[in-house]
């Protein structure tokens, strides 16, 4: 092949890339951008910290949404994360055992399962034998697609720490679970912060798990076994009804919504960025 | 001259690979000696197999006795982590924790003893010893990987220090190591064998004549030779020692 046409294979290649990229990006833009026109004429300091008002009555927001939000996330937080990173410090730790098999297939399984279904569990779970929708199945449903994640996250940067270390350590006498904290943990802290907040990223948006579990409240959070608002329930409950302003309110709580998982993102890039 | 160490017919290796084979030798105390010999021939499965490490290898074995001022490492009744704190290791790549300071890597070890009172000085005094202190005094609570590859090797020297060891290992220390800097950890062995027991396994022959008074040449798992180091480099026994160390192979 002469110079000429391999110079104009590899500018078609180039090309061919380039325009892949921006057909793969023309999605993402055009959401972002129509979540931005329709939602942030919106958004004001009311929309954000009052509580809903009945359809076609002026004012009132999405205040108790953002908070149920924060609450039933925070909660999936306290179960899932605690409970992810063990198993994971399992998995990286005796990737030979038989349970550690049985762990890292049904994790494997559990990634793979339709959040509709994680919601079906806490309401078997938690709804029914405590009879009633509540923030705690709502926290239970989305720990359980959290918990997977984890523990992949926190095996993955586990094994990543060289052998050399772990050996470092035992050499001086240390322990086999000091080695494993001291040594192994926190050199793997940051692909584990990494991982769990880009978790929580993901789960925060999950609409499914929480139609029958959190179910949906028109008030303020009142107690961990009482049906909350939460903003993509909200959201969902807005966008399908018949009201044109309860319309336009759902695109201002999707805003929020997007924003919030943006600013997460970012502030992971960042601080991956720095190291910490 | 006391032995601190006695290898009585060791035998180890992983699953059905047998590694070293029949090994008996005598440490002796205060004095440095060499494990030299060709990739593969068992040095560091041998100095592995004095301090315990070996055997946290899944599929490792090893049989035979390893004594210790005259006690079996591998009795039952030896918990392993007394005999790795007694018997330190330096490896062969610079190893400091890297989300530990300089200050907490030293201070790590004789933390995990109890040793909690005087632990600066603790530090101060393994830095020293390991002629490290008057580069890291003004820098304690940075990282370690700020440190070049020679400061690293002696940041380790001084960790294994710190929880006052009787041995200590060195696998092949400086073949990570620029010549400078392996100078400087080979003047600091000289040093350290005032106080303590060591053992090296090395790749240079140079080296181990510099530094060793015994060496031991290993070749496919077996001690071929052992004796005084200038012996060895000048008036080897075996047919398979000469031409070792004249380069014939390995």
């Amino acid at each position: 092949m002469n110079m000429l046409s391999r110079k104009a294979m590899d500018r078609l290649f180039t090309f061919f890339c380039i325009a892949s990229t921006a057909l793969a990006i023309i999605p993402l833009g055009s959401m972002l951008y129509t979540i931005f026109v329709k939602g942030f004429s919106v958004i004001s300091i009311d929309f954000l910290t009052k509580l809903p008002t009945p359809a076609r009555e002026a004012g009132g927001g999405f205040g108790n949404a953002i908070q149920g939000s924060f609450i039933v996330v925070g909660i999936a937080s306290i179960i899932g994360i605690p409970l992810g990173i063990g198993a994971g410090m399992y998995l990286a730790e005796f990737p030979n055992s038989r349970l550690s098999r049985i762990v890292s297939f049904t994790a494997d399984v559990l990634t793979g399962v339709p959040s509709i279904i994680t919601g079906i569990f806490a309401y078997l779970l938690i709804v029914l034998r405590f009879g009633g929708f509540s923030a705690l199945a709502g926290g239970v449903a989305l720990a359980t697609m959290m918990i997977p994640f984890i523990v992949r996250t926190t095996e993955e940067a586990m094994k990543l720490v060289p052998a050399e270390l772990r050996e470092a350590s035992l050499a001086l006498g240390a322990p086999r679970w000091k080695t494993s904290l001291a040594v192994v943990l926190s050199t793997a802290r940051f692909g584990i912060i990494t991982g769990v907040l880009l978790t929580i990223a993901r789960i925060a948006g999950e609409t499914a798990p929480l139609l029958f579990t959190a179910f949906n409240n028109r008030f303020w959070f009142d107690g961990v076994m009482n049906p909350v608002a939460t903003l993509p329930v909200m959201i969902y409950t807005y966008a399908i009804s018949p009201f044109e302003d309860w319309h336009a309110q759902a695109w201002g709580g999707a805003l929020v919504l997007v924003a919030m998982i943006l600013v997460l993102n970012i502030g992971i890039k960042l601080a991956a960025g720095r190291r910490w | 001259m006391e032995n601190k160490i006695e290898v009585l017919d060791l035998n180890a290796g992983f699953g059905s690979t047998h590694v070293l084979k029949n090994i008996s030798i005598n440490i002796p105390k205060n004095r440095v000696t060499a494990i030299i010999g060709p990739s593969g021939c068992g040095k560091s499965t041998f100095v592995r197999c004095l301090n315990r490490i070996h055997e946290l290898v899944p599929s490792a074995w090893v049989n035979g006795r390893v004594l210790l001022d005259g006690k079996n490492i591998y009795d039952s009744d030896v918990d392993p982590v007394d005999i790795r704190r007694r018997v330190g290791m330096v490896f062969q790549k610079p190893n400091p924790f890297p989300a530990m300071s300089i200050y907490d890597n030293i201070a790590y070890g004789p933390k995990i003893h109890g040793m909690k009172a005087k632990l600066d000085e603790v530090v101060e005094d393994s830095l020293r010893k390991a002629a490290l202190w008057d580069e890291v005094k003004h820098r304690l609570k940075d990282g370690p990987l700020s440190l070049s590859g020679g400061q690293q090797q002696r940041l380790c020297i001084a960790r294994a220090l710190a929880v006052e060891p009787e041995v200590i290992l060195f696998d092949e220390p400086c073949s990570a190591l620029d010549p400078v800097a392996t100078a400087k950890i080979e003047d600091l062995i000289l040093e350290l064998k005032e106080n303590y027991t060591i053992v090296i396994v090395t790749h240079n022959m140079q080296q181990a004549a510099r530094i060793a008074d015994f060496t031991a040449f290993f070749l496919m798992g077996e001690l071929i030779e052992y004796g005084e180091t200038a012996q060895i480099f000048e008036n080897p026994r075996d047919k398979r020692t000469e031409d070792y160390i004249t380069g014939r192979f390995g």
